[in-house]
């Protein structure tokens, strides 16, 4: 019964507190995003004819990010039905996006015009709940900034 | 974040590109890499196992492998610096998990001289 309760009280405090820190990161996100608009990020350009540029520069960003107690539960749940699991589809993303924004925003500082070349890597990090398995990635994005 | 690192000749530029934008490439050294392992697991850490049950950015290991991605790139310019390049293109980054909680971070591209 007692341990019932901690289960309880876990999901709500993953639940609250996940959504708030979920909903500030993506309006944070959202306004980054337009700031940064005006420079365009390309995934091609590795086997084009080199752009003309005055200088290139490779810019990196990266971000760990955990899920919370709630989601992981959810997720625990949907991988026993099979099927698609959405607990992790904000996670996943907030990570990707946040990872392109911080290596725009350096290149931005730099002078950048364009970042070209763009890849992201995905990683999943381990973590200390076994039991639960709270899922931290990290989303790694580099490309090559021109000015 | 970006990686900065000097040979005798000045900086060494890096990009993901076939070559370096404005410059032509006049050598040839061949691949140059550079990795370091690091444990990924995140035990003995309490503020990261809280912030685990309410979910966000993880700071410090967010630091951590930035870090560790800094020293596999600067194996992999030091190799570069040695042959005598002033650039290194077509650079790209992997993470792979070698061993149950260990994480190789390789980062590997083909030094050259730009005039």
């Amino acid at each position: 019964m007692f341990e019932l309760f901690i289960l309880l009280g876990l999901l709500l405090l993953g639940y609250v507190a996940g959504s708030i820190i979920e909903q500030n990161h993506y309006a944070n996100i959202k306004v980054r995003e337009r700031r940064t608009q005006r420079v365009p990020i390309y995934n091609i350009g590795a086997k084009q004819p080199l752009p003309d540029a005055k200088g290139a520069k490779l810019f990196v960003g990266s971000v760990v990010i955990s899920s919370d107690y709630y989601k992981s539960f959810l997720a625990q749940f949907s991988k026993l039905l099979g099927g698609q699991i959405f607990a992790y589809d904000s996670l996943l993303d907030r990570g990707r996006r946040e990872a392109l924004l911080r290596m725009k925003e350096d290149a931005i500082r730099w002078g950048a015009k364009k970042v070209v070349n763009v890849r992201i890597e995905t990683a999943t990090i381990g973590n200390s709940h076994g039991d639960v398995g709270i899922l931290s990635i990290e989303v790694f994005a580099y490309g090559t900034g021109l000015r | 974040m970006t990686y900065q690192r000097s040979s005798s000749r000045g900086a060494i530029i890096i990009t993901t590109l076939e070559g370096v934008p404005g410059r032509d490439i006049t050598k040839h050294f061949g691949l140059v890499q550079g990795s370091t392992i690091r444990a990924k697991h995140l035990g003995r850490d309490i503020a990261a196992g809280f912030k685990n049950l309410v979910g966000g950015e993880l700071h410090g290991y967010t630091e951590l492998l930035q870090e560790a991605r800094q020293e596999a790139t600067d194996r992999m310019l030091q190799q570069a610096a040695q042959m005598g390049a002033n650039a290194v293109v077509n650079v790209r980054y992997s993470t792979s998990s070698v061993a149950q909680g260990a994480a190789e971070l390789f980062a590997y591209g083909t030094a050259v001289r730009v005039d």
